[in-house]
This record gives C-alpha cells, sequence and structure tokens, in this order.
C-alpha cells in the first residue's frame, strides 16, 4: 500500500477533502539586502511607538481571548491567527528597544532580535489574514487596540520592502495615477458624464465653488458605477451647492492599507486641498469603510491642523438630510438586513446613521445576530481582497458572514461600503450563494420621493 | 536576626522599595514617550469620564464573546476576586496594613479565607492547564506567563500551609510565607503582573480614544 509523503497536512477543517496549501509566498519588493530590509522595518515600527501604543503593547497578558473574537482564527482554529500573535514582531521590537525594560530583556535575552525569516513570515499573518476589522479590540480585557496596531506593524513591513505583491501594486498605481483602479481625472470624467446621459440627471462637475465636494472610489467608478448617479441625484435632491472635482475624487487610501504614511498623506492631501480650494464646508465620503476611517480620523493628522471642513460617510449625510426633511424617501415594502463596514461602525462611530436611513426607508429591518458594532466582516477589509493569493483563507473566512446574513431570511442584504460590496460579490460567486449586497445609498435614490429630485 | 525577622525586616522593606520603583519606573518609561496630538474633528468630548467607563465596562464580556471566554472568564473572576479577599480581607493580615497604615478595616472570617484560598489555587491551576493546552496559549506564552504564575500561587500555597503546620514550626511556615510574597513584590513590576497598575492606562487610553470617535468601546 501506497503512503502520502506527509510533507502537507490534511486540512480537516476544509470544505472538501483537501490537504494544506503549501508554503506560504514571501513577496518582497525592491532590491535591498535583508540588513537593510530589517533595518527599514525597525525604524519603522520605532516611529510608531508613542504613550498609546507603548500601552498596548506593555499591557497584554497573553490570555488568547482575542483569538475568539478573531474570523481568521475561528473558521481555522490555527493559532497563528490569535490577533496579538499577528503583532507578535512588533511587540517584540518594542520590548527589545523602546519598552521600560528594554535594557533588562536585551542583557537577558530574553527578547531575540527580528530576523529577516521572522518579517518574511508574518507577512501572511500582518496583511493575508487581518482585515483591521477591530472586532479583537472588544474583546481583549486590557482594551488594547489590536487592529490598530496591526496597522502600525504594515509600516515597517511597507519600507522593508516585504508586502504582497498585488497589494502593491494597487497601492503603487493608486500613488502613481491618483487611483488604485488606474482611473484618470479624464476617465472619472467620461464616467461622469455616461451616467448623467444614462440616469439623466445632472452632475456638477470642476464647480470653482460650491459647499459640498463629493467624492467617489475607485471600485464605485468602475464597478458600480450606478453609484456616481444615485449620489449626484441625493445631492440634487437636497438642493445641496455641491460638485465633483477632477482634481480630488479618488475616495479609497491604499497608502493606508499597504502601510506607506506617504502616499497615505499624499491621496489623503488630494482631497483635502481640492476641498479648501472650493470653499466646501463639507466633504461628503462616497460608501467606503476604510475612506472614513482615512479622512474622518486621520485626514486632520495627515493635514497637520483641524481640517477647515466637515467629513461624513454617505450614511451619516443620508442620516442628517432625512432626519431634517431635506430628502425625502418613499417606504419601501421590503425586509432588509444591513452589514456593517468595520471601518464606519465599529471603528468609526456611525453605527446609528445607517440605521436612521433604514427608518425613514420604512422597511421591515432585520438587524443580524449580534450585527451593528460586533458584526463579522466581510473578510476583504484592509486590502485583503486585493490579494488574490489570500482568496481561499478569506472565502473560507466568509461562511460566518453567509450563516450571519441567512438567520435574518431578509428579502434584501444592504451594506455602505463598496469594498464590502466587493468581496460579497466576489464570495457570492464562488459560492454561488443566493444573496447580492446592494447599497443602502442606491436604495435611498431609487425611492427619493417626486417633486424632491 | 532570625529567619523571620529577616523575611519581616529588610526582605520586606527592599521588596517595597523595589516594587515602588520598579512600577514608577515602569509607568513613567510609557509616558515619556512622545505622545501625537489627534487634530481630527471628535464627534464627543471624550476625556477622564470615559477613561473611568472603559476601566469598568471592559470588566464584563460582551455577549457576542460569552460563550467562547466562559471559561477563563469564570476562573480569572474566581482568581482576582479570591486574591483580593485573600490579601486584603485576612485579619493578619489586616493588622500586618495597619501597622504602617495607621487604620484597619472589618475582615472575614479565617474560615471563608481559606475557601477563597482553595478556591483561587483551584482557578489558578485551571488557567495553568488552559495554558498548557490550548494551541494557542501555548503559541503565544513566554517565560513570564509561567514565571509570574509561580509567583502569584506561591504565597498562596505557603499561607495556606501555615494552618497546616505539617510538624514545621509556625515561626519557619511565616517566614517562608513572607519571603514567597517578597518574591512576588519584587517581580510584579516587571512581567505581566503590572497589569495590576497597567490596566487603567490601557482601558482608560482606550476609552478616550475610542469615545472620541463615537465608537464601541
Amino acid at each position: 500500500m501506497t503512503t502520502v509523503d506527509g510533507r502537507h497536512e490534511l486540512d480537516r477543517e476544509a470544505e472538501r477533502l483537501a490537504y494544506k496549501p503549501p508554503e506560504v509566498r514571501h513577496d518582497k519588493q525592491g532590491d535591498m539586502d535583508s540588513k537593510e530590509r530589517i533595518d527599514k522595518a525597525m525604524w519603522n515600527f520605532l516611529k510608531n511607538f508613542n504613550t498609546q501604543t507603548a500601552s498596548y503593547l506593555d499591557g497584554c497578558l497573553h490570555c488568547g481571548m482575542c483569538a475568539d473574537a478573531c474570523h481568521f482564527h475561528v473558521r481555522t482554529d490555527d493559532p497563528q491567527y490569535t490577533p496579538i500573535w499577528k503583532i507578535e514582531l512588533f511587540k517584540r521590537t518594542y520590548k527589545r528597544n523602546v519598552g521600560p525594560f528594554a535594557f533588562f530583556y536585551r542583557l537577558l535575552g530574553l527578547k531575540r532580535k527580528v530576523t529577516i525569516e521572522d518579517l518574511e513570515e508574518w507577512q501572511h499573518l500582518l496583511y493575508d489574514s487581518c482585515t483591521v476589522c477591530g472586532r479583537c479590540s472588544l474583546v481583549c480585557p486590557m482594551g488594547i487596540d489590536i487592529a490598530g496596531l496591526v496597522s502600525m506593524a504594515r509600516h515597517g513591513m511597507f519600507k522593508a520592502g516585504l508586502i504582497p505583491h498585488e497589494l502593491h501594486e494597487v497601492a503603487k498605481r493608486a500613488a502613481e495615477t491618483g487611483s488604485p483602479l488606474g482611473i484618470t481625472p479624464d476617465k472619472f470624467e467620461d464616467r461622469v458624464e455616461w451616467m448623467a446621459d444614462e440616469h439623466d440627471v445632472d452632475i456638477p462637475m470642476d464647480v470653482e465653488k460650491a459647499d459640498v465636494l463629493a467624492v467617489m472610489s475607485s471600485i464605485e467608478i468602475q464597478k458600480y458605477p450606478q453609484s456616481i448617479a444615485a449620489t449626484a441625484k441625493i445631492l440634487n435632491a437636497a438642493g445641496e451647492s455641491w460638485t465633483f472635482r477632477t482634481d480630488g475624487f479618488e475616495a479609497t487610501n491604499f497608502g493606508l492599507l499597504s502601510g506607506n504614511p506617504d502616499w497615505q498623506k499624499a491621496a489623503s492631501m488630494k482631497l483635502i486641498d481640492a476641498a479648501i480650494k472650493i470653499g466646501a464646508k463639507t466633504l461628503v465620503l462616497p460608501e467606503c469603510g476604510h475612506a472614513y476611517m482615512a479622512l474622518r480620523w486621520m485626514g486632520a493628522n495627515m493635514y497637520g491642523k483641524p481640517l477647515p471642513f466637515k467629513v461624513l460617510h454617505i450614511s451619516e449625510y443620508l442620516a442628517d438630510a432625512l432626519n431634517s426633511g431635506k430628502i425625502k424617501v418613499k417606504k419601501v415594502d421590503k425586509s432588509v438586513t444591513y452589514h456593517d463596514p468595520c471601518q464606519v461602525s465599529r471603528r468609526g462611530g456611525a453605527t446609528q446613521a445607517a440605521r436612521d436611513v433604514i427608518r425613514h426607508l420604512g422597511v421591515e429591518f432585520r438587524e443580524m445576530e449580534y450585527g451593528g458594532d460586533y458584526n463579522w466582516c466581510c473578510g476583504g477589509g484592509g486590502g485583503v481582497v486585493t490579494i488574490t493569493r489570500a482568496d481561499p483563507l478569506r472565502h473560507r473566512v466568509f461562511k460566518l458572514k453567509m450563516d450571519q446574513v441567512e438567520k435574518t431570511e431578509a428579502d434584501e442584504l444592504l451594506s455602505s461600503c463598496a469594498n464590502c460590496r466587493q468581496s460579497f460579490d466576489d464570495s457570492q460567486q464562488h459560492f454561488g450563494w443566493d444573496y447580492t449586497m446592494g447599497s443602502l445609498m442606491e436604495m435611498v435614490a431609487e425611492n427619493l420621493e417626486e417633486g424632491k429630485s | 536576626m532570625d529567619l523571620l525577622e529577616f523575611a519581616r525586616g529588610p526582605a520586606l522593606q527592599v521588596a517595597a522599595y523595589i516594587l515602588v520603583a520598579g512600577s514608577i519606573w515602569r509607568f513613567v518609561g510609557i509616558l515619556l514617550l512622545k505622545e501625537k496630538t489627534d487634530f481630527s474633528e471628535p464627534r464627543k468630548s471624550a476625556g477622564i469620564k470615559s477613561a473611568l467607563k472603559v476601566i469598568y465596562t471592559r470588566s464584563f464580556t460582551a455577549d457576542p464573546f460569552k460563550k467562547a471566554t466562559l471559561y477563563a472568564k469564570i476562573m480569572g473572576y474566581v482568581m482576582h476576586v479570591g486574591l483580593f479577599a485573600v490579601v486584603f480581607l485576612f485579619v493578619p493580615h489586616i493588622v500586618f496594613f495597619e501597622g504602617f497604615l495607621g487604620f484597619d478595616w472589618p475582615g472575614l472570617p479565617n474560615s471563608v479565607i481559606y475557601v477563597f484560598g482553595v478556591a483561587t489555587i483551584v482557578s489558578g491551576f485551571a488557567l495553568l492547564v488552559r495554558r498548557l493546552t490550548s494551541p494557542v496559549l501555548k503559541l503565544i506564552s513566554n517565560f513570564d506567563d509561567y514565571f509570574s504564575w509561580f509567583v502569584t500561587m506561591l504565597p498562596l500555597a505557603t499561607g495556606l500551609l501555615i494552618p497546616v503546620r505539617l510538624g514545621i514550626r509556625y515561626e519557619t511556615l511565616l517566614a517562608i510565607h513572607i519571603l514567597s510574597v517578597v518574591v512576588l513584590l519584587v517581580w510584579l513590576p516587571f512581567g505581566k503582573l503590572g497589569h495590576t497598575f497597567l490596566v487603567f492606562l490601557t482601558r482608560g487610553t482606550t476609552g478616550m480614544v475610542f469615545e472620541r470617535r463615537g465608537a464601541k468601546t
């Protein structure tokens, strides 16, 4: 009788008979030698050690409870996906170099120096298997924001040229062309004109002075262009003085996702400069989760002072407009469930906005079990959806989301994030799933009351 | 100077100095690092009240995580409540504290304290078993986790042995007990036991940062 060679372990948790995939890919960008990579990683880890991060890194009790909150661990039972383990190198660097007892740690050899092999191994943990959804941050008995630490640890990985190629390519394209999907200002203008014709709606472009600057995400411009028309219908109906701008239209921020603060800043500054140029009082962000984190909560810090305008996620704008009667919607006779984008709800604090909008739509709202702030992530956030090599893992994780949605038995599934939508669409196709992710904003636009639009 | 005098005197005194100095060093070492100003427009004002809120609320597990963390949480509670009772509500300990604080407070009957002591040791072993068997904990545990466990259990064990005697002189047993406390106090500021004071900093920080955003804490 022949036996298998034993090089690859049987994957007992897989949906179908499967052996665990071979060694994970360790991608490298640039032609630095190992020493240079380690130095860059260390230096860019070090830049993040302030009082907040230090207290977090010093406070971990190794209780392991974060594993129970992480979709990657819950679905695989693989201990390497324990959230606090994902930042082990970052934590070790802190303890070895900066922490109050760094001297003793080094003297007694208690914290090993980070090696190039360590960094390579952690690429999979810091990128492929973390969506920065922050569910783990809510279970930690010490209150450590582990997701925030993952984002910071990515700074070191990026500068050392040690991130997944796919994410690097997309981020580089965003830095070079202004859009992760290579959408140039001309192309944006074309798509906007097309949508204006197709949906018979006025879409102001490059207006010199306006109260509201609306921006879009490339995913919408490319894959869900009807979002452009929906945004315009709503802002027109609300009677806003508003515009799109070709010099500041891209809301996604792949500098943030890939871990390059320079690119992050450049992307944010484009929007900030455009808003200031037209004297905008409000910048309305599209249905995109990380765009909200990047501009609403990090934008002013990139700018170096408070922003001279308000930043609203479209769901917040809609909630305000509906609550104040600026726009009105017809009642929709359907049952609806809502998937909270992590960066808007759990980490962004705008959980209630979408629920206000849903209430105005008059639908039968079916909240998912542990929805809202404790929602399972779509599995594609934090740049994961761009990393093709992570697809099998992402699909596996998505099962949690499918179960959560299916239990509601709602007619429609809505969200307010094009990145979630993209990852839902992909997983839907993969599993042949019945539910299609819809857009909350589009439902509002489709049901605007006559005379108001 | 006999062993008991040494334990009660210079050993305990030096341990107390190390405890205080080490704790201050660790706290200040963290607080002296730079702190970035957050320029984003707050959704809610968040100050010391938000910090206090999360210091309190994070003592409890949110519903979605209750089932998965039940074992560790129950054992954790027993251990913390037990330690508090044994350290601060045992009459001879209160007499000891009164010696340098100058005031006392009511304690619990000795028999009740023994029950707390045994329960604390049992929970300690239950948590150790978890650490030794859970794949997650096996991966993330290090020397600090096991040593901190050991120095926490030691005073409990030596304390519980005093009434049992085992044919050893009371004074010797008491000296051993005090010396085990000395080891605990000396180690406390350096390893994970520092969470005794760091918990206020970590939970408080999260309270201020996330309440400011109006986000879930």
